[in-house]
């Protein structure tokens, strides 16, 4: 039933002409473009297009298994997705094809910075260790790649202070200033979740991908993740995406949502638009299409324009 | 300092609790006392006596059941004050020792320069200690052997403790090392002042030729290839008897030279050219020293690269591959590194094994050996310089200590020879390791860069 109800949609959206090219930001960082990733017979991912704002936050949301965090590890150089086409293009015009760069040059290139699902900090690292490791590549170079490095050469000197000095911003930004010399896997869930992001934020990225930031925090921890992304999005202009299921988080700072079931996309747009389209409503609460007016009613949802669009999409 | 605030949380609830406690123990010690009057009344209180007659005569023994009673109530509030006190103590200590890390840390500090110091005037101890010049040879050998180790360790602590590749293997870039300057030497005549670097460049190539097919694997995988790896390189020297000598070895390799003049009596020797009256001990004690000098310089390299961005990256490595990914770090490059920097120190250490013996066979670098390598690092701790140090200084200077227990053989008889049972002590002391310190001697991870702002 669930199944028939998703080819419907996918017939749905390739009705309308060049979905990809049509509507969305005007100025995209990042074009997904007919992205299709296949596991043996297992499709995770199904001719998804969209397009993520330049300085904008991008939320993917979608129900359990709709292929988000697949999607990312496309977009990251996880996955070589089986089709399609991941654009990105920088400030300066460089375009680049992600899923054609190795794993660590989408990073180290394109400037694609990542958190994951479960942490992945370097526990036994402290938090200082941890916002230098991604500091790599300038502190590489700056160390003539360990040779003027080995001989203390005050090159390399000039640049671990500097690379200290912008690493000591971000803890005192996500106040950890106090345990600074601590390992990292000793620290609580929450400002584990917050140093990772400051760690990949100190890559310098242009497009930051979270994957489910609030996850496991409480109400004030995600009220000050708001800000801290807020605050990424408008000092550093950082594009963001995001995969959250924490519904505070995604509709007071996405600027855009994108929402995928069975690895298709249902729906494409600012927060109001998400908040009221029947079929977003339909995924999450498992519904066929037709008894969407009437769950909502259930459950309070006012929906004139929600029951012409069911009507429409039955 | 945040156990100093729980210290100062606990101690006003102990002191209010106390009172409490006492009124406890007191209850609980008449408790004692009465069960004492219970079993006195039938047991005590009444001697029975033969009377005059036939009768038994009763004597009441209340004063004693008193005295019992009275003891007991004593005895047990004593024991109880004892055991609460030695509890007390006991948490104490445990809160202490939750504050003991840089205790410890300062203990690493001195030992790290004593160790070292010893070291450096090893040649003189010896000489004083035993008496001469030629007597203290034994224990120069000793210290030789013990440094030699202690550099392989450091040498595979980069592969292993620092990236994290488990590399069962490490014998083969020693062995590498050691035919490159048997063979450099012996075929084209080159001193070994050349061929020191250079067998520490062969063995980093072999190490990135290693590197390349088992980038992928990791862990169990990794150290079945890595095994793999050691042993064929082992039946290589052995059946490529054109090329290696074979089974037979390479012998009489050139000693080394005092940078250019040689160790031998007479005209233009060491001892004839610096004045001094020749003796064999020369050319041990110069070994001393290169093989120190060897091990020093794979020390200050590791402990810069642990600073340096590299250092850190193999860390990372060993902590989280895909996050290292993630950061845009390239993990192919960065285990190559590791692999071809610790290889290189296994081939400085081999060339030097070459020039001390005279002689190679591939017997010396059996499977055994990465085996004794292996177990240095991971007893010492894994990446740290001073715990595979102490591990080394262990693990080869016990044996040599077994042989000299001829008292022993007093004990278990003429036949007992304690050397036969190193495998086992070394088996005892492995078990032992596990149970009471299963992260190495020293598994304390010094940070490679501190915020310096330790204000809570």
């Amino acid at each position: 039933m669930t199944l028939a109800t998703g080819t419907t949609r996918l017939a749905v959206v390739q009705d309308e002409p060049s979905p990809a090219m049509s509507g969305g930001p005007a100025d995209p960082i990042l074009v997904v473009d007919h992205l299709t990733m296949r596991f043996g017979g297992l499709t995770a991912v199904g001719d998804l297009s969209f397009k993520v704002g330049r300085g904008d936050i991008t939320a993917l949301i979608g129900p359990n298994g709709a292929g988000k965090t697949t999607v990312f590890n496309c977009i990251t150089g996880f996955y070589k997705p089986t089709e399609g086409m991941i654009r990105l293009r920088q400030q300066g015009g460089e375009t680049y094809l992600l899923e054609r760069l190795p794993g660590h040059d989408v990073n180290r290139l394109a400037g694609v910075a990542r958190t994951f699902q479960n942490i992945r900090l370097f526990p036994q690292m402290t938090v200082l260790e941890n916002l230098l490791v991604a500091m790599h590549k300038p502190l590489m170079r700056a160390s003539g790649f360990s040779l003027a490095g080995i001989l203390g050469l005050p090159g390399y000197r000039r640049a671990q202070a500097e690379a200290i000095a912008k690493a000591a911003a971000w803890i005192e930004r996500i106040g950890l200033t106090h345990r600074a010399d601590e390992p990292a896997g000793d620290l609580p869930y929450g400002d584990q979740r917050r140093l990772e992001i400051a760690r990949a934020m100190c890559t310098d990225p242009v497009l930051l991908c979270l994957d489910e930031p609030a996850a496991g925090l409480n109400p004030r921890e995600s009220a000050d993740l708001n800000t801290l992304l807020r605050m990424i999005r408008d000092e550093y202009g950082t594009s963001v995406l995001l995969i959250e299921h924490d519904m505070s988080v995604v509709m007071q700072i996405s600027d855009r949502i994108v929402v995928l079931d069975y690895g298709i996309k249902i729906a494409d747009g600012t927060p109001d638009e998400i908040r009221n389209d029947t079929r977003v409503i339909a995924a999450y609460l498992g519904v066929d299409d037709d008894e969407v007016a009437a769950v909502e009613a259930e459950v309070g949802l006012a929906g004139t324009s929600a029951g012409t669009s069911a009507g429409t999409s039955a | 300092m945040a156990t100093g605030s729980t210290i100062g949380a606990v101690a006003p609830t102990v002191g209010r609790r106390s009172g409490a406690a006492f009124a406890e123990m007191l209850k609980d010690s008449a408790l004692f006392a009465l069960v004492t009057l219970g079993l006195g009344i039938p047991v005590v209180a009444y001697r029975t006596d033969l009377g005059q007659g036939t009768g038994l005569e009763l004597t009441g023994r209340w004063g004693l059941v008193a005295a019992l009673c009275l003891a007991m109530f004593v005895l047990r509030l004593g024991q109880r004050l004892l055991l609460g006190e030695v509890g007390r103590r006991r948490e104490a200590h445990r809160l202490a020792t939750l504050d003991a890390v840089p205790v410890v840390a300062r203990a690493g500090r001195v030992l790290g320069p004593l160790t070292l110091a010893v070291a450096l005037t090893l040649p003189l101890l010896a000489t004083f200690g035993a008496g001469g010049l030629s007597e203290g040879r034994y224990w120069i050998d000793l210290g030789i052997l013990i440094l030699t180790y202690v550099m392989l360790g450091w040498g595979l602590n980069i592969v292993v403790g620092l990236a994290g590749l488990l590399d069962l293997g490490y014998v083969a870039f020693y062995a590498v090392g050691a035919y490159s300057y048997a063979l450099l030497s012996t075929v084209f005549g080159l001193s070994f002042w050349i061929c020191l670097p250079l067998a520490g460049l062969f063995a980093a190539a072999f190490g990135v030729l290693l590197g390349f097919p088992v980038l992928r694997l990791r862990g169990d995988y990794l150290a079945i290839v890595t095994l793999a790896f050691g042993e064929i390189i082992r039946l290589v020297l052995i059946n490529w008897v054109d090329f290696s000598g074979g089974a037979a070895g390479i012998s009489s390799i050139p000693r080394a030279s005092f940078f250019g003049i040689p160790f031998t009596a007479g005209e233009g020797g060491f001892a004839g050219t610096f004045g001094l009256t020749f003796s064999p001990m020369h050319r041990i004690i110069f070994l001393y020293y290169l093989i120190l000098a060897l091990a020093l310089i794979t020390n200050l390299v590791t402990l810069r690269m642990r600073r340096l961005p590299l250092g850190r990256a193999w860390e990372a490595l060993r902590e989280d591959e895909i996050a290292c990914r993630s950061l845009g770090i390239d993990t192919t490059m960065t285990k190559l590194t590791a692999f071809a920097l610790g290889a290189m120190f296994a081939g400085f250490a081999g060339s030097f094994f070459a020039v001390r013996q005279g002689f190679v066979s591939p017997e010396s670098f059996n499977f055994l050996e990465s085996a004794i390598i292996l177990a240095i690092v991971v007893l010492g701790g894994m990446g740290s310089q001073i715990g595979v140090a102490v591990a080394a200084i262990v693990m080869v200077g016990a044996p040599e200590l077994l042989r000299n227990l001829t008292f022993l053989k007093a004990v278990f008889g003429e036949g007992f020879d304690p050397n036969e049972y190193r495998l086992l002590l070394f088996g005892l002391a492995m078990v032992c390791m596990m149970v009471w310190r299963p992260r190495g001697l020293i598994s304390e991870r010094t940070p490679s860069v501190r915020l310096g702002n330790r204000a809570a």
